[in-house]
């Protein structure tokens, strides 16, 4: 029983980055009706942003001290953050302890810019060119990205811990009225889990509640009346861009002290967040979230032990056994329209 | 003859020659030159840039006539490499019998891959295809590593069976030949401060990536390669007329599959040993990228595309600093510190930016890829020729 | 040092040696020469194969550095390095058989096809001698095995599977490298004396030959110990979140958990493991560890601060105390500013031992090599006192067990030596269990 409530949460969680991904794709292939090889790359960079914000706050001067030695012999270099200095050690401490949640005050406006240059510099210019095009020019964008993240922090994950108080694991068991030691799961990966419930129902309520979020839902079922209408929908079009990548790269922040943040983390996630898209339905904003915490959630139980020794290697295969079964036998991904992305 | 008609007969003539003359064509630069980093006349690139040619080829038979973009054709090229491995292992180190394995293996995997995902189109297609071949390697990974020999990757042994040629070794695995021919056998010619590589192993792959361009190019040109357009122009309208398209979709994905179960078994014979990273879907991507990057649908494109990435995986990232600082070295000391540091990002272990900056060019400016840009220079050529006003032989006729 | 020297003059010299020439085109095939790629010129090349794009891009980026601090060394530049503490005093900074030392670099991008095309390119297009580097043990096995049938000397980088000298080993290979058993064997007294004789473990392993070697020999030598093994789960190579491997340990009755994982894979699953709360949890009355049995310094740099108080081995680690080391680490730390790595350990020393090798043997010939390598005893090269086996081209000397710094001084003061296991007790017959199966062949010069 522990044991199945363990990997729900597991799901869950994992389900929470598959969904956040998959959740931005959709969105910029929703509205602009293109395939974005280069999402992956988005995530990246939230994550790097967490980097960038930490390598920000730890910046620092040095003073040599004559008593101690480096490993050449010469007086060791010792140095101290600017934070620490100006807002003494405590809170210089404290402020850096804290540099990943701070990092979405980074992550989002860069983000945003990025995909709002994105969009008005190269998407733009392939809206009517082929599928094919677009992923080659995207993945190609990709590819740009990562080499070029890669060239500036290098290819080892860099460290990024979450704050101390944070950084834990809570004995759910305990609370719950099981034995101590069942289920232990880490703070940090619950607050992954609500975080994304609240930036997806952000953005259903935004979609379904706002003005501006009305008139892309219509723009995305008939683009062209939208337009006869008189309403600017390519800027609005242009906004959910930067808002698709903004979805990424949060996931990316707070996905940081999950999984230390590499140049080619992005790519790790691009094929399985369009496994996720395609099973949830091309299109389908609904369809991506179910889709990313069921496959989440049928992964976790996948690398069960019990399942394991069952079928061996099931894990590493079961999100694609999952992938060909559903489309197999739903035409179009659990919640796809008809018509899209079929020709 | 051969069922060419003139102009197809003339191009597959030129393309047997460029072939043929690949050894020197592609090693202009004399051996002590600067610019010998950029030679590329030596066997193992040559081979690959043959074997990928087939790879391409058959993998446009599908793309290029259907339209069907599959995302799992690396898969057929692993299986190919593994069959033909196996019979190194198990029959002979005569690369015939593991290269005929290596088609019949890749056709039957296709067969049964395509069977199921040409239920699909779209992108659908291509996820289902996507998901097969990361199976296909996920599992040659791990689970499967008794008959693919895993991270290491499968090689012949001294202590393999080999019915038919074993008794001819001892102390070391003899190459892979043809009849005794070795693969790796080379006439190096000495001419004119270049040295020339006439490779065995590249003949052959030469040879038959003729070949295959030849059966392309007779596809291409058959009804059923009309019926393929077809598919691809409309294939609803075609479905209408109560035409069923699946056994013709599922013939062009089992002949694109025996074309990367070719390229994999050529592979192995070249250079006897498969890992799974040949199944990776990076190398989907790759043929994809090929195919695209040289121009999907026409014939010589993926042949292009095929060199053009191989060519720079292999030449550009062995353009180390030191290289740099020597090509540099007539300039004074800070300029060339300063050419170095520019260059720098985009050499070497950047060669990935390079080639990732070049797709993105290429697919933003010449959407049919580089024949694309070869047509447009040669019009622009003949534009301006035009513009000279008419050339001599031109002129009685007008 | 530089092969290719493009300028004007050099152009012009060769156009005018090709337009005087205007020779009769000379024709010759590989068994024209001695052997694979004899030299005729002034220089002899090297071939340094190493990651430069992929994961291991950094480790390769160490190696690459050591490589070129080794050719400048045996072409005389720079201090000398551990040329002045090698036991071996035969090599004195004039080059090799006089001539000098260049190389070209190549990119294996850790994987097996690009890795061989690299090096093809190397043997075929530069005529290298020699190729050394690599990052995992899938590629050393591969370029391994191509030197082997194209007649040259291969010299591993960082290689860790006990194939790369078992059942893969090849006679033009050498691997001066430790191996997962010897990482077992000096792990497992250490640990034992550390946290005690009646422990339990539970152990991830990735899914692929190394892992499973790794885990084998930490299996046997911890049971050895009188610990007792819970389970043996295998990860995806290409997982990035272990919590579904990991959320089930703390409740199935182990107190020790062995990661059998490497480079990103171990960043992960430790920096995972940690956050599950597994370095604090009291599980049948002692205190939950965990194990990491290989551990280089980019990954503890990679896992941060959870690396702290992490027992695992290294092959070499820049803190020892002996002048070989001291010299290899003013030289290197002086040239690049940082300590050097174990992965630029081995690559420093396996070139200065080619070199060595091919000195004593007055001959580039491959057969001559091998022969002055094998069973040959040497010291001085920051590893004590080591002895390259004929039996299966592996090095033996003594293997360091390292602990995670608990309060470094800086960022490269992430490891301390905990223990110095003796070479008596890593020691291994060429036909044990987990090596046997491979033959060495013979020596082959290619022509």
């Amino acid at each position: 029983m522990d044991a199945i409530i363990l990997q729900m949460l597991n799901g869950l969680d994992k389900g929470s980055a598959y969904a956040l991904i998959a959740l931005g794709l959709t969105l910029i292939f929703g509205t602009l009706g293109v395939v974005n090889f280069a999402h992956g790359a988005m995530f990246m960079i939230g994550a790097f942003c967490a980097v960038t914000m930490q390598r920000l706050l730890h910046l620092s001067f040095t003073v040599l001290d004559p008593t101690k030695k480096d490993f050449l012999g010469n007086p060791m270099k010792v140095s101290t953050p600017y934070i620490e200095h100006w807002f003494g050690k405590a809170t210089g401490a404290a402020i850096l302890d804290w540099s990943v949640p701070i990092s979405i005050l980074l992550a989002v406006p860069v983000m945003v810019i990025l995909g709002v240059v994105m969009e008005r510099g190269l998407i733009k210019h392939f809206y009517k060119r082929a599928h094919a095009d677009q992923i080659l020019v995207t993945f190609g964008l990709a590819i740009v990205l990562q080499e070029i993240v890669k060239q500036v922090f290098g290819a080892n994950p860099i460290p990024t811990p979450a704050p101390h108080a944070l950084a834990g694991a809570l004995d759910l068991g305990a609370m719950l009225g099981f034995a101590a030691n069942t289920i232990v799961y880490p703070a940090w990966r619950l607050i992954y889990f609500l975080f994304s419930l609240v930036i997806i129902g952000g953005v259903f309520a935004f979609l379904q509640f706002t003005t501006f979020g009305m008139v892309v839902r219509a723009g995305m079922a008939d683009r062209e009346t939208v337009g006869l209408l008189g309403i600017n929908i390519d800027r609005r079009f242009t906004i959910m861009f930067g808002l698709a990548a903004a979805v990424a790269g949060l996931a990316g922040v707070m996905y940081t002290p999950i999984n230390s943040p590499n140049y080619h983390m992005g790519m790790d996630f691009l094929v399985l967040s369009f496994v996720v898209v395609v099973v949830g339905g091309m299109g389908s904003l609904p369809g991506a979230v179910a889709a990313g915490f069921l496959l989440g959630i049928l992964e976790s139980f996948g690398s069960m032990n019990a399942v394991k020794d069952l079928i061996p290697g099931i894990d590493q295969i079961i999100i694609y056994v999952i992938a060909i079964v559903v489309l197999l036998t739903r035409p179009r991904g659990l919640m796809g329209r008809r018509g899209v992305m079929e020709d | 003859m051969l069922g060419l008609g003139k102009r197809d007969l003339i191009f597959l003539a030129v393309v047997l020659a460029l072939t043929l003359a690949a050894p020197v064509l592609l090693n202009p630069f004399a051996e002590n030159s600067g610019l010998a980093q950029f030679n590329a006349g030596y066997p193992d690139l040559m081979q690959r840039i043959a074997i990928f040619a087939i790879f391409a080829v058959g993998f446009n038979i599908l793309f290029g006539l259907t339209g069907y973009l599959s995302f799992g054709h690396a898969a057929f090229l692993g299986v190919g490499s593994y069959s033909a491995l196996w019979m190194f292992k198990l029959l002979s180190l005569n690369i015939i019998p593991g290269i005929i394995l290596a088609v019949i293996m890749g056709g039957v995997f296709a067969l049964a891959i395509g069977y199921v995902s040409l239920r699909r189109s779209g992108i659908y297609f291509s996820i289902l295809t996507l998901a097969f071949a990361q199976m296909s390697y996920n599992l040659a990974y791990s689970v499967l590593t008794p008959i693919t020999n895993g991270e290491s990757g499968l090689q012949p042994d001294l202590g393999d069976p080999r019915i038919l040629d074993a008794a001819s070794s001892s102390g070391s695995v003899p190459p892979t030949n043809i009849f005794g021919l070795a693969m790796s056998e080379t006439w190096k010619v000495d001419f004119l401060g270049r040295v020339f590589q006439f490779n065995a192993g590249y003949y052959v792959c030469g040879l038959i990536s003729v070949l295959m361009f030849y059966l392309a190019l007779r596809i291409f040109r058959s009804p059923f390669g009309m019926m393929l357009r077809a598919v691809k122009s409309n294939q609803n309208r075609l479905n209408y007329t109560g035409l069923n398209t699946r056994p013709y979709m599922l013939t062009a994905f089992v002949i694109s599959g025996m074309y990367a179960g070719l390229a994999g078994g050529l592979m192995a014979a070249m250079d006897p040993l498969a890992g799974p990273d040949r199944m990776q879907w990076t190398a989907s991507g790759e043929v994809v990228l090929m195919t695209i990057l040289g121009g999907a649908g026409t014939m010589l494109g993926p042949v292009l595309g095929a060199g053009f990435i191989k060519y720079f995986e292999n030449i550009f990232s062995k353009i180390n600093d030191h290289v740099l600082q020597g090509w540099f070295s007539v300039f004074p000391h800070w300029l060339q510190d300063l050419l170095v540091t520019i260059f720098h990002p985009f050499m070497g272990k950047g060669w990935n930016l390079t080639l990732g900056l070049l797709f993105m060019l290429v697919v933003i400016f010449l959407p049919g890829g580089l024949i694309e840009g070869g047509n447009r220079l040669m019009r622009l050529t003949r534009r301006r020729r035009r513009d000279d006003g008419p050339r001599p032989s031109e002129a009685p006729a007008e | 040092m530089i092969k290719r020297d493009f300028t004007r003059r050099g152009l012009l010299k060769t156009g005018s040696v090709a337009a005087a020439g205007l020779a009769l085109p000379t024709i010759f095939t590989s068994r024209a020469s001695a052997f694979t790629n004899e030299p005729k010129g002034s220089t002899v090349t090297f071939g340094f194969n190493v990651p430069q794009s992929g994961p291991y891009a950094d480790e390769g980026a160490d190696e690459l550095k050591a490589f070129q601090l080794a050719v400048k060394h045996i072409n005389g530049e720079g201090d000398g390095g551990m040329l002045s503490t090698f036991s071996s005093k035969v090599l004195d900074g004039t080059g090799l058989l006089g001539k000098k030392v260049a190389f070209v670099t190549g990119d294996t991008q850790t994987k097996t096809d690009a890795a061989r095309a690299s090096a093809k390119s190397m043997i075929e297009k530069d005529n290298v001698l020699m190729i050394s580097g690599g990052s995992s043990s899938g590629v050393a096995v591969a370029v391994q095995s191509l030197c082997q049938e194209a007649g040259i000397i291969f010299m591993a980088g960082l290689t860790h599977s006990n194939d790369t000298t078992g059942k893969d080993k090849k006679r033009n290979g050498f691997r001066h490298f430790f191996d997962a058993y010897m990482s077992g064997a000096a792990l497992g007294p250490v640990l034992a004396s550390m946290y005690g004789k009646d422990r339990k473990f539970y152990m991830l392993t990735a899914d692929y030959t190394w892992g499973w070697t790794q885990a084998a020999s930490m299996k046997s030598f911890m049971e050895k110990e009188g610990w007792q093994m819970v389970t043996d789960v295998r990860t995806p190579l290409a997982a990035t979140d272990f919590s579904s491997y990991l959320a089930p340990v703390i409740s199935s009755g182990a107190d020790v958990l062995i990661l059998n994982h490497y480079g990103g894979n171990m960043v992960n699953s430790l920096t995972q493991a940690v956050q599950f709360g597994m370095k604090d949890k009291q599980v049948n009355g002692k205190t939950f560890e965990i194990v990491v049995p290989l551990i280089s310094e980019l990954m503890a740099k990679g896992a941060g601060k959870n690396i702290a108080g992490i027992p695992g081995s290294s092959n070499w680690n820049w803190k020892l105390q002996d002048a070989g080391t001291k010299a290899f680490v003013q030289s290197y730390g002086k040239e690049y500013g940082v300590p050097p790595s174990q992965a630029a350990q081995t690559c420093y020393v396996q070139t200065l031992l080619y070199a060595d090798a091919v000195t004593r043997a007055k001959s580039f010939n491959p057969c001559s090599v091998v022969e002055a390598l094998e069973g040959y005893k040497f010291d001085g090269l920051g590893n004590g006192p080591t002895l390259y086996r004929a039996a299966d081209h592996q090095c033996f000397k003594d293997v360091l067990v390292v602990t995670g710094n608990e309060k470094p001084e800086n960022e490269y003061d992430l490891l301390n030596v905990a223990q110095i296991t003796p070479v008596e007790k890593v020691m291994y017959e060429p036909d044990n269990e987990f090596f046997k199966g491979g033959d060495l062949g013979q020596c082959n010069p290619g022509a």
